[in-house]
């Protein structure tokens, strides 16, 4: 019976690899183990390894072949004294665009997200009015706006540099860092060993003695083991010297939840770092915002906190073209202008707010929708302001909903905007457990675009 | 078997006059090799293969899209698991790690089908699917996980040690942990009161030469692991990773020196990942030629296999044990394909132990 090699996944949300080489050739005794082929995707390389001995038959997708989608009978393996030979050729593979998925794991959580990663997202009509009249646009990804905003500042700036874990070599482990060590040299882009709480520290220092550090975590889960110096060594120094002692660093990496990777791997600290006087916290949405925000967050005097979302990474938006794209700390955006309600997100919610916004408007909804951008300090202003206007608010969170930035958000309605409020001020958060691994039970506990559309109508009484 | 001296005796490592540090690597050295009765040969032949064609059947279902986010295999490093704890006493004896989980557990009996069923996130799995790959716990087999921060399991590992002391149980911690974990600072914190307090515990560090993408040359000063223990007076075991005999030996020495109440020992097993770190890496870091020879000329497996031939036992034995593997393992796959997602009200269990 001849075995079917079925072109593999590097992760489950991978539809298509190029077929890099063939290691083995037609007629080639395959042994269990044996690496018969190099799969490829934009990030990473895989060896396609034999699960079965036999005889390679017919190679049906030829070396250096893009795009072959997974599931694609790739070859036949033949048992002893079979003939493959004649095998059918594998059916022409549609030229489906499209990124291959992350290295380290995979992105995207296979529903909801995977649209958005794929096609630039809509424009939403409002304009950042940071931005002047008639720019040009280009479309790139957040990764990219990410990486770009640290070489600018970096070639602006000779004392800005990276360290962090798999940062230069590797590229970043997430590709953040890529091409910052062919740019700029081993001295500028430290790979560290696996040492957060000695390297944070380091950073830390590095700041106090003039340096600009970015400090990388590999994602801010593995901060926990350097939270000590973010908190008591970078956010407390400039207040306790009376003002002499400055500490410049950025702390930046992926922050929340990812995708099945479980609960040690997938938490949202905004919350824990907003609460802190003398941090700046900073968690954008799109790629103009992670550029200009990342530029502003390395020119601050203050230590930064700079919160990105891997699911996010892969999504591409406009990005204006300027010389200079700095935008200011401490300022929230209405990405969606409406007039009777108001949804307040940040990072990654902001999506699933627009979107839940373009579901209600269906519905006769129209929904005002704010990105924080900056979490510490925090726009009141621009949250009270649209309360004004609609009367009604939900936050969306993608984080647990306890001492949440939710509960910040509705504890300033009530001080400072109680006789504005039509319906009580709703949070939308994940559900209160670690985040669990099974597919199922993950999809439960994160907060998604149904659970806002539905909190909307209850404000809006029209559930 | 001894009992372990309570902290209320204080005798400091520095006391102690006749402490060579040096003193376990050379009785490893004068006798390299544990002598294994067949039966024993066969049986380690057997856990390195199944943990082998399991990790092979995991990366298969990683590809079809049934296990998700970080899986990390064990490929290449069966010896280590296998050698250390077949000279464990089960049901006494406790073992934490990494989130490189799956052979430790097998290596100490626990069923593929729980195990894989974890992998996959169904009802059955031994964390009834909340935990995944990296996050695998069996109280029953004195198995403490599956921990995806790396280096905490060292410093939970002492404590597990201070509990087998308190409880004067007579049994040890086997804490294993990888080259890259070796620098975090918590590791060298347990280290310190590990020795101090004279806790039953050995130390094992996993050297497959990287982490992720960083080989130790690029993160270590010191990428002689096993003299890390020095500044805390640990004795160091330098042992050969892939070969299963050498590193049941260092075990024999190790153990009987914890269970002697000699306070802990640092071993080194140098050893190989073959595959890449988790699912998808870049595999830019080494050339495909490094892992080819490793492959090929020092394959725990394929030793044990050798000797076994030498022995006498004929190509179809092997081939009938390899048979029985893969259908220990195919089931197993069925199984974790098969058995239902947890329930939706397991979303809440588990949270806290009581209710308030
Ligand atoms: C505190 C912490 N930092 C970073 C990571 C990400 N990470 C996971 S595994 C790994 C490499 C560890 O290498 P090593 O200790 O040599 O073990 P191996 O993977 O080789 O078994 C890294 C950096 C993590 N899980 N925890
Ligand atoms: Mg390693």
């Amino acid at each position: 019976m001849a075995i079917e090699l079925k072109m593999p996944a590097l992760s489950p949300t991978m539809e298509e690899g190029t077929l890099a080489k063939w290691l083995k050739q037609e007629g080639d005794t395959i042994e269990i183990g044996d690496i018969i082929a190099e799969i490829e995707t934009d990030k990473a390389t895989m060896e396609f390894e034999a699960v079965d001995e036999g005889t390679l038959g017919k190679i049906l997708v030829a070396e250096g072949t893009e795009n072959v989608a997974v599931g694609t009978v790739i070859a036949m393996l033949a048992g002893e004294g079979e003939d493959v030979s004649e095998a059918a050729a594998a059916a022409p593979v549609d030229d489906v665009p499209g990124e291959g998925k992350d290295v380290g794991r995979p992105e995207g959580s296979g529903e909801g997200s995977e649209a958005e990663i794929a096609k630039p997202a809509k424009k939403w009509g409002v304009k950042d009015p940071e931005i002047p009249h008639g720019t040009n646009m280009a479309t790139v990804t957040v990764r990219e706006a990410l990486r770009d905003g640290m070489a600018e500042e970096m070639r602006r700036d000779e004392r800005v540099f990276v360290m962090g874990e798999e940062v230069a070599q590797y590229q970043g482990a997430y590709k953040v860092t890529q091409g910052l060590l062919d740019e700029f040299g081993p001295k500028r882009v430290i790979d560290t060993p696996i040492t957060e709480y000695g390297f944070a520290g380091i950073g830390t220092g590095a700041a106090m003695g003039g340096l600009r550090p970015i400090v990388e975590f590999m994602t801010f889960n593995f901060a926990m083991q350097a939270i000590d110096h973010i908190i008591n060594s970078a956010a407390k120094t400039n207040y306790m010297s009376g003002g002499q002692m400055r500490c410049p660093v950025v702390f930046r990496g992926p922050n929340a939840a990812a995708s099945r990777v479980g609960a040690q791997h997938s938490q949202n600290y905004g919350p824990w770092y907003a609460s802190v006087p003398g941090l700046i916290v900073i968690a954008p949405y799109d790629a103009s915002d992670a550029k200009g925000l990342m530029k502003a967050a390395i020119r601050c005097e203050d230590p930064v906190v700079f919160l990105e979302n891997e699911l996010v990474y892969g999504r591409s938006f406009e990005l204006p073209e300027l010389d200079d794209h700095v935008l200011p700390i401490g300022k929230a955006r209405i990405v969606r202008e409406g007039a009777d309600v108001t949804i307040v997100a940040y990072s990654i919610a902001v999506g699933l707010a627009l979107e839940a916004a373009e579901q209600l408007a269906d519905e006769g909804i129209d929904a005002e929708v704010i990105d924080l951008r900056t979490l510490r300090p925090l726009d009141k202003e621009t949250v009270l302001e649209s309360l004004k206007k609609t009367n009604r608010m939900v936050i969306a969170e993608e984080g647990w909903p306890t001492c949440s930035i939710a509960s910040e958000i509705v504890a300033i309605c009530m001080e400072d905007g109680f006789d504005h409020l039509d319906a009580p001020v709703t949070r939308v958060c994940d559900e209160d457990v670690p985040l669990p691994y099974a597919a199922n039970l993950e999809k439960l506990a994160l907060i998604d675009t149904p659970r806002i559309v539905k909190a909307v109508k209850k404000v809006c009484y029209r559930d | 078997m001894a009992k372990a001296p309570t902290k209320t005796a204080p005798h400091s490592p520095a006391e102690n006059p006749d402490f060579a540090l040096h003193s376990l690597q050379e009785e490893l050295e004068a006798k390299k090799r544990y002598d294994a009765t067949d039966d024993q040969l066969r049986d380690f032949y057997e856990q390195m293969l199944l943990i082998r064609r399991f990790e092979e059947r995991a990366g298969q279902l990683y590809g079809l899209g049934l296990i998700g986010g970080f899986c990390h295999l064990y490929i290449g490093q069966e010896a280590v698991a296998v050698g250390l704890q077949s000279a464990l006493t089960e049901q006494l004896d406790s073992v934490i790690t990494g989130y490189r989980d799956h052979g430790h557990m097998l290596a100490y009996g626990i069923d593929p089908k729980v195990i894989m069923a974890e992998l996959t996130g169904r009802e059955a799995g031994i964390s009834k699917g909340k935990g995944g790959s990296m996050h695998m716990f069996s109280t029953e087999h004195k198995f403490y996980g599956g921990h995806g921060i790396v280096g905490a399991q060292v410093a939970l590992g002492g404590g597990l040690a201070l509990a087998h002391q308190y409880n004067e149980d007579g049994g040890l911690c086997l804490a294993y942990f990888g080259d890259g974990a070796a620098n975090q600072g918590q590791v060298y914190e347990t280290f310190n009161m590990a020795s101090l307090w004279k806790l039953p515990i050995v130390f094992v560090i996993e050297n497959n030469q990287y982490a992720m993408g960083t080989a130790v040359s690029r993160s270590s000063a010191e990428t002689e692991f096993y003299r890390r223990g020095t500044a805390f007076r640990i004795p160091g075991m330098k042992v050969n990773g892939m070969d299963v005999l050498e590193v049941r030996q260092a075990a024999e020495i190790a153990f009987k020196h914890v269970r002697e109440g000699r306070g802990p020992v640092l071993m080194e097993c140098e050893t190989y990942r073959y595959r890449g770190h988790s699912m998808s890496d870049p595999a830019k870091y080494r050339t495909r030629e490094e892992v080819q020879d490793v492959k090929e000329h020092k394959d725990p497996i394929e030793a044990v296999k050798k000797i076994l031939i030498e022995q006498g036992n004929s190509e179809d034995d092997l081939k009938a044990i390899d048979k029985g593997i893969r259908k220990v393992v195919s089931e197993a796959a069925d199984f974790a394909e098969n058995s239902p997602e947890p329930d939706p009200s397991e979303l809440y269990t588990d949270v806290l132990v009581e209710e308030y």
